[in-house]
C-alpha cells in the first residue's frame, strides 16, 4: 500500500536548507523562484497586511492560487484556517503541494484542528513548543514550523519557539525509558512520538522557522538555533528591494554558519521591513490553535 | 576516499548518512572555499533545481563544478541532481530531463523495480523528473512504466528517484562507490 504520510514527509525533506516565500501575485512568485526560493506560499495578503486590515481572514481565492501554480515550477503551498477542513478539501482539489493549516488566518474551529490523515495532500502546521508540534504530527502534519509572530518583522517569538522546542527535545532525550510515559502524559501526546524524539533527538518531521524573519542575519540565527529551513513572509515584499533581499536570504540559509559570507550578503539590501515590536501589537496570532 | 556532497539546498544530509555508513569519508560544499578541498567524487542531492542553479551561479560554483565533471570527476545526481546534469543545466550528461514529469505532490509515489546489475530496488519518486532523451554514450539502467529513471554516462550516475530515502537498501550508493574506485 502506498504510504502518503511517508511521501509527504519526504517532500519536506527536499525543501530543507531552503527558503519558502510568501507571494501574492504570479509576478512575485516568479521573482521568488528566480531568487532561489525552494517553494512559495500563495496568499492574497501577506501577514503584515492581514494584521493591518483586521477582520476575518480566510483561504485565498483558488483562481489566484492557480495563477501562481501556472507561473512557477517549484512547489506551491497555500493556507487554510485552523480546523477548516472544507477549505483544505478545496486546496487538495486544485492539487496544492502543501497546505499550511495556519494561525495567520482566523481560526474556523476553536477546539479541533483538521484530521490531516484524511487527506492525500501534505500539511505543515505551526508550533510554539514540543507538545504542540507532536500534537500536530499526531493529527497528520508532515512538516512543522515555529509560529513566530507573523507580519511583525520581529524575530523574537520565532526564537522563543525554536529554543523552547530544542530544549524540550534535549530534555526528552535525557530521560530514561520509564520516564517517557509521564512525559507523554504531560505533553498530551502519544507515547510513540515521545519515544521517537527520545531515540532520535529530533522531531519525526522536518522543522522550519517562521514568523518575523526579515534579514539574512535573522535567517542565519534561526538556522543556527536548529531550524532546517526558513519561511519568509512579509519580510521580503514589504522591504525596499525584494529581489535582492530574497536572494540574500536564500544564500544566508545555505551559508548560515559563515559570518564572512553573511556580512557580504547583508550589504546594501536597502530598507528592511519596518516591523512592529511584539509589545506594540494587539493580536497574538501565535496564541491561536494549541 | 573523499566524497563531496553539494549542500546548497535539499536533502544532502540523507546522502551523507548512507555514504558514511558505507565507510566513505564525506564533506559538505556550501561555498567556493569548500569546493577547493580535495575530493574524489561529487553527489548532487534532491531539492529544487531552480534554487540550486541560482545559488551555484551566485556563489561562483557553476563553472568549477561543470568543468570538474567534464574532466572526469565522478558524480551521482538524484532527482534535482539528475536535472542539474542534463543538457539544459550543467550539460555534462547527454540527456534531457523533464521536470515535475509526474505532476505535483499528489503524483509522488513509491514503487519497486529493476535496476541494471543490481536487481529489484526500492524507488521513491517525489515530484520527480524522468529522462525524456538519452544520448548515444548513455547507458539506461532502469525504466519504470516505459520511462527512463536511471542512467549512466561513464562516471556520471543519475536517478530520478531517491535511493537516499530508503537507507536500509544501500546497493545503489555501493554501485556509485564502485564506479568511483573503478
Amino acid at each position: 500500500m502506498e504510504d502518503r504520510t511517508a511521501l509527504n514527509r519526504q517532500l519536506a525533506q527536499m525543501l530543507k536548507g531552503g527558503v519558502i516565500m510568501d507571494v501574492t501575485t504570479p509576478e512575485q512568485a516568479r521573482i521568488a523562484e528566480a531568487a532561489g526560493a525552494c517553494a512559495v506560499m500563495a496568499l492574497e495578503r501577506i501577514p503584515a497586511d492581514i494584521r493591518a486590515a483586521g477582520g476575518v481572514s480566510r483561504m485565498s481565492d483558488p483562481k489566484m492560487i492557480k495563477g501562481i501554480q501556472e507561473a512557477v515550477s517549484i512547489p506551491v503551498m497555500a493556507k487554510c484556517r485552523i480546523g477548516h477542513f472544507a477549505e483544505a478539501q478545496i486546496l487538495e482539489a486544485i492539487e496544492i503541494d502543501y497546505i499550511d493549516e495556519s494561525e495567520v488566518l482566523s481560526p474556523a474551529d476553536d477546539v479541533y484542528h483538521i484530521d490531516k490523515r484524511q487527506f492525500k495532500v501534505p500539511f505543515v502546521c505551526g508550533a510554539k513548543d514540543l507538545g504542540e508540534a507532536l500534537r500536530r504530527i499526531s493529527e497528520g502534519a508532515t512538516m512543522i514550523r515555529t509560529k513566530g509572530e507573523p507580519g511583525t518583522g520581529d524575530v523574537v517569538q520565532a526564537v522563543r519557539h525554536m529554543r523552547m522546542m530544542q530544549s524540550e527535545i534535549r530534555r526528552i532525550t535525557s530521560l530514561c525509558a520509564d520516564e517517557l510515559y509521564e512525559a507523554a502524559k504531560q505533553l498530551r501526546v502519544p507515547f510513540e512520538l515521545v519515544q521517537y524524539v527520545h531515540d532520535n533527538g529530533r522531531l519525526p518531521v522536518v522543522n522550519f522557522a517562521a514568523g518575523g524573519v526579515a534579514t539574512p542575519a535573522d535567517a542565519a540565527l534561526m538556522m543556527q538555533l536548529g531550524a532546517e529551513g526558513v519561511f519568509v513572509g512579509s519580510g521580503i515584499f514589504k522591504s525596499g528591494n525584494p529581489e535582492k533581499r530574497a536572494q540574500a536570504i536564500v544564500k544566508a540559509v545555505t551559508n548560515y554558519n559563515n559570518p564572512k559570507i553573511l556580512a557580504e550578503l547583508s550589504e546594501d539590501l536597502g530598507e528592511a521591513m519596518v516591523g512592529i515590536n511584539e509589545d506594540e501589537i494587539q493580536l497574538l496570532m501565535a496564541e491561536r490553535g494549541k | 576516499m573523499k566524497i563531496a556532497i553539494l549542500a546548497l539546498q535539499g536533502a544532502f544530509a540523507e546522502h551523507q548518512i548512507v555514504l558514511e555508513n558505507l565507510g566513505a569519508e564525506t564533506f559538505l560544499i556550501r561555498n567556493r572555499e569548500d569546493w577547493n578541498l580535495e575530493k574524489h567524487a561529487l553527489v548532487i542531492p534532491g531539492g529544487e533545481s531552480t534554487a540550486m542553479t541560482r545559488i551555484m551561479r551566485d556563489l561562483n560554483l557553476w563553472e568549477p563544478i561543470r568543468s570538474a565533471i567534464a574532466e572526469g570527476l565522478p558524480v551521482f545526481g538524484t532527482c534535482a541532481g539528475l536535472i542539474m546534469l542534463d543538457d539544459k543545466h550543467l550539460g555534462t550528461m547527454d540527456i534531457t530531463a523533464q521536470r515535475n514529469a509526474y505532476g505535483r505532490q499528489l503524483g509522488s509515489f513509491y514503487t519497486e523495480d529493476s535496476f541494471e546489475g543490481i536487481g529489484m530496488v526500492p524507488m521513491t519518486f517525489i515530484r520527480a523528473p524522468f529522462i525524456e532523451r538519452v544520448g548515444k554514450e548513455v547507458e539506461v539502467l532502469s525504466t519504470v512504466a516505459g520511462r527512463v529513471v536511471a542512467a549512466r554516462q561513464k562516471k556520471q550516475l543519475v536517478c530520478a528517484f531517491h535511493p537516499e530515502l530508503t537507507p536500509s537498501d544501500t546497493r545503489i550508493h555501493e554501485y556509485f562507490l564502485t564506479l568511483v574506485q573503478g
